[in-house]
């Protein structure tokens, strides 16, 4: 074992016996509780309403039909997305295809583009496309970067001498990707599957425009139809037991047995197959991809825009005003979201970070829980709490806020993370040794070593709660129009034409900030978060 | 076991020329190392060779079938060719006998084929078989990566720095051990090295990649006693370099009159002598050359003492003397020269 090995395992266990603070333990158990008590209050919900009636409930034919659709829509659209992202990975990664950076960022983007947004221009072109081969067609186009990322990430950190002893070994290009690379892929791509199971589990805007009915969509409709929510709390809490399935089991393929290279040496550029006349098919692929899932969305967006609000099929004034305001609330609220969830996230990091134990490991797992935890599910534990408790705070911007916050802090909390990590503390030593007092430290060393990471994580959840429609619908205080809100108010009243502004500076938002994000924080920062 | 044989092969990357018109023939069921500093153009050939890369110019034939022209290039699969990569490179998700059989057909890979001949021919027990590679030691990986370069037969093993990762106790081992299973399966073989120590040792030829040329081809003793040029020499091994006359087989030189190898220039030239050859003699009295010794490197084994002549032209060199023998520094010393020395222009 080298010194350094030494010393840094000897500094972990220092580290780990020094004494928590109070304050900050206080602090990252509060922010786990707070992240936990949506979970917790559609649960107490459920279990108020009682055995047979839960049984009466959930043992009617409408519900099995929405399990059928929900299940349906998630297994094909996880086989989709995993074979045309595996697919779209390989090519760019390891063939010599004509303009392979431009289709790696163009694969990308759709992830920058929300799934309603999708949705609406789908629908908007033609009325047919409802129903599951619509829903189908929108969550698969969306949600497939989820695995073009983490896969070509794993394609690019293969080792290539293992690919060139299989070739040597006598193996084609094609046995060499089923017997070499695919099983070391297994990692990512299963990891990537569960995240689309999940993401597409808890959509509810794109299904919501499409008219195709799963939990999420009736547990929206239940709660309109009472409002006292129980009945919605009874279906969430089955909705969100198959999310914890997909959960589990995420934790599980993310403890596999990492295929770590099992060397250290240099890397070289991996082995790029001639594709020859082979090229043009898979051009032809990637035109459509890019044609379907940017091309149709932008290009509809596009098509309202220049199109009078009388063309739409109900046509409805759109003014400069109502677009500043909308644009206004929805960056008010990103940036408020964005501070709070960041400040939020920080004592849990930090504890994670320079106090690992047991009670960092059991917070920790407790925000990932959260994660599993559906948005709409997460709106409606809000309102009933708002109702009943905090009832002053019900439609204010500050409980949209927090609510923000509790669906965000898990994707803060990685960001914020690795930012600590940076900040390692024989820097913070080397600082005081030389003098600098607490607050220089954190002034000149800490913040400047954390604080791209912590810019980042900031930038993710503003992103996040932009493009955020289901607890914005739900919780938005009369008179805060969003744009999403605004798009799926047009939408739904069949009003193209007059979503289209909203929806365009809601993708040009998004796009833009996702842009910044890359270039100011490096790619990886985007990249993270999809591989968790 | 097949011939190689290299005509004229050259390779650039852009403007850059890695390779150039490099000529090697490597007889059957030998063993040649091509040894160069980093940045020769060595892996670059041993890629050429394995068929990953195209190359530019000139043939690469096995067994007196073109397997690289510039018509032809038969993909790395069909080439018949063991790659043993730097650091072993197994697949992380196979155990040792998967990683074996892996380059065999189905049925015998159902088979575990050979797995138990194989392990026992690079020195492994019977054991190994099912352990995943991540509890297998340096060592031991690089013997599991030779065992399944060797299990299809190949015509060639091409070995890329296979030993650079290890630590020096468990390199000489491995070395050794591989050295062996090559022999035993009666392999043609191509080691690729930056390391002279390992070239010499394992060798039965050395081939010298400079600069994208093969600047000798020799027998490793040839190669160290008889090196091409001056920078060769001190490549290969320390080097004494004095200037000298030489005429009638012997140079005149600061170490007095030394005894010259055959077929060596004539006239002034510069005079290569190994540190090993130059003994310390205990002051005699006779007109002997001398040195004081400035300071002592000891390593056990043996000791290198830097001295300095004295006379008119001081000059400094190092000699290699047994551990046991060393002396002290500000020491006087005789100088001997043992063996013949060698010349350049």
């Amino acid at each position: 074992m080298s010194a350094a090995a030494v010393s840094t395992t000897a500094e972990h266990r220092s580290a780990s016996r020094r004494r928590t603070p109070f304050g900050l333990l206080g602090a990252a158990v509060g922010v786990a509780l707070l992240v936990l008590l949506p979970l917790v209050v559609t649960l107490k919900q459920a279990a108020g309403f009682g055995l047979d009636n839960a049984a009466e409930l959930l043992l009617r034919p409408l519900v099995g039909e929405l399990a059928l659709n929900t299940l349906l829509i998630v297994s094909t659209s996880t086989i989709a997305c995993a074979v045309i992202g595996t697919a779209a990975a390989w090519f760019v990664e390891r063939t010599e295809l004509p303009g392979r950076r431009a289709w790696a960022v163009l694969a990308a983007v759709p992830l920058a583009v929300p799934p309603f947004i999708t949705s609406y221009a789908w629908v908007s072109l033609s009325q047919s496309l409802q129903d599951f081969l619509g829903a189908l067609l929108v969550v698969s186009t969306a949600y497939y970067p989820m695995i073009y990322l983490p896969v070509a990430a794993a394609l690019r950190g293969m080792d290539p001498a293992l690919e060139e002893s299989a070739r040597s070994l006598g193996l084609g290009p094609w046995a060499c990707f089923r017997r070499v690379i695919l099983p070391q892929l297994k990692p990512a791509l299963l990891g990537g599957m569960l995240l689309v199971a999940l993401g597409v589990l808890s959509e509810f805007g794109a299904f919501a425009l499409l008219r195709f009915r799963t939990f999420t969509t009736e547990i929206y409709a239940e709660y309109r139809a009472s409002f006292d929510g129980s009945g919605a709390a009874m279906l969430a809490s089955v909705l969100m037991l198959l999310c914890l399935v997909c959960l589990v089991a995420e934790f599980k393929v993310r403890g596999m047995a990492r295929y770590d290279r099992l060397d250290r040496g240099t890397r070289r550029a991996p082995v790029r197959y001639a594709l020859g006349w082979f090229k043009w098919p898979v051009l032809i692929g990637f035109g459509a991809l890019t044609l379907i899932t940017l091309g149709v969305p932008l290009g509809m967006i596009l098509y309202w825009l220049m199109q009078h609000g009388d063309a739409a099929i109900t046509p409805v004034e759109v003014s400069a005003e109502q677009l500043l305001s909308s644009t206004g609330a929805s960056l008010g609220l990103g940036l408020a979201g964005a501070l709070l969830t960041t400040v939020l996230a920080l004592p849990l990091g930090y504890l994670l970070v320079r106090y690992p134990g047991r009670i960092a490991t059991v917070l920790e797992r407790v925000v990932y829980l959260a994660q599993g935890v559906p948005g709409i599910v997460i709106a409606l534990a809000v309102v009933s709490l708002a109702i009943h408790v905090f009832m002053p705070l019900y439609q204010s911007a500050t409980m949209l806020v927090c609510t923000y916050s509790i669906l965000f802090l898990p994707l803060a909390l990685v960001s914020v993370r690795a930012a600590l990590v940076q900040a390692e503390p024989r820097l913070e030593d080397t600082a005081r040794s030389l003098g600098l007092n607490w607050w220089q430290t954190l002034w000149r060393v800490t913040l400047p070593l954390a604080g791209p990471g912590l810019g980042a994580a900031a930038a993710m959840v503003f992103i996040a709660v932009v493009t955020e429609l289901t607890a914005t619908l739900l919780l938005a205080p009369i008179g805060t129009d969003t744009l999403a809100k605004e798009v799926w108010v047009d939408t739904s009243a069949l009003a193209f034409a007059a979503a289209a502004p909203y929806a365009a500076l809601l993708v040009a938002i998004s796009l833009c900030s996702t842009w910044l994000l890359m270039s100011l924080f490096g790619k990886s920062a985007v990249l993270d978060h999809t591989q968790r | 076991m097949a011939e190689l044989r290299i005509q004229g092969l050259s390779k650039h990357f852009g403007a850059h020329t890695v390779l150039r018109g490099i000529d090697l023939t490597v007889a059957s069921g030998s063993l040649v190392a091509i040894l160069g500093p980093s940045g020769s153009g060595k892996t670059t050939l041993l890629r050429l060779l394995c068929g990953f890369e195209r190359a530019d110019g000139g043939s690469i034939a096995l067994n007196g079938r073109i397997v690289s022209s510039a018509a032809d290039h038969v993909p790395p699969e069909q080439r018949r060719i063991g790659y043993v990569p730097q650091e072993g490179a197994l697949f992380p998700h196979l155990s040792v006998a998967e990683n074996i059989v892996f380059g065999l057909p189905r049925q015998e890979r159902r088979a575990r084929h050979r797995v138990q001949e194989l392990l026992e021919l690079v020195g492994l027990s019977a054991d190994y078989a099912n352990r995943p590679p991540q509890q297998l030691s340096g060592g031991q990986q690089q013997r599991v990566a030779l065992a399944r370069a060797l299990a299809p037969s190949p015509a060639l093993v091409l070995l890329d720095e296979p030993f650079s990762a290890l630590d020096a106790a468990l390199r000489a081992e491995t070395r050794e051990a591989v050295a062996d299973a090559l022999s035993a399966a009666g392999a043609t073989a191509v080691l690729v090295t930056h390391d002279q120590s390992e070239a010499l040792s394992m060798g039965h030829q050395v081939a010298v990649l400079w600069d994208g040329r093969l600047v000798q081809v020799a027998s490793p003793e040839q190669l160290y006693r008889q090196p091409a040029n001056p920078e060769l020499a001190r490549f290969i091994g320390d080097a004494v370099l004095l200037p000298g006359v030489a005429g009638n087989g012997q140079v005149q030189c600061a170490l007095g009159t030394l005894a010259l190898m055959g077929g060596m220039p004539q006239g002034p030239v510069q005079v290569l002598l190994r540190p090993e050859q130059i003994r310390l003699l205990p002051l005699s009295g006779a007109s002997e050359a001398r040195a004081r010794v400035l300071e002592v490197i000891f390593y056990g084994h043996d000791a290198c003492v830097r001295l300095r002549t004295g006379g008119v032209s001081p000059i400094e060199l190092t000699a290699r003397v047994p551990g046991h023998s060393s002396p002290v520094p500000g020491q006087e010393v005789a100088l001997a020269i043992e063996g013949s020395v060698a010349a350049f222009a």
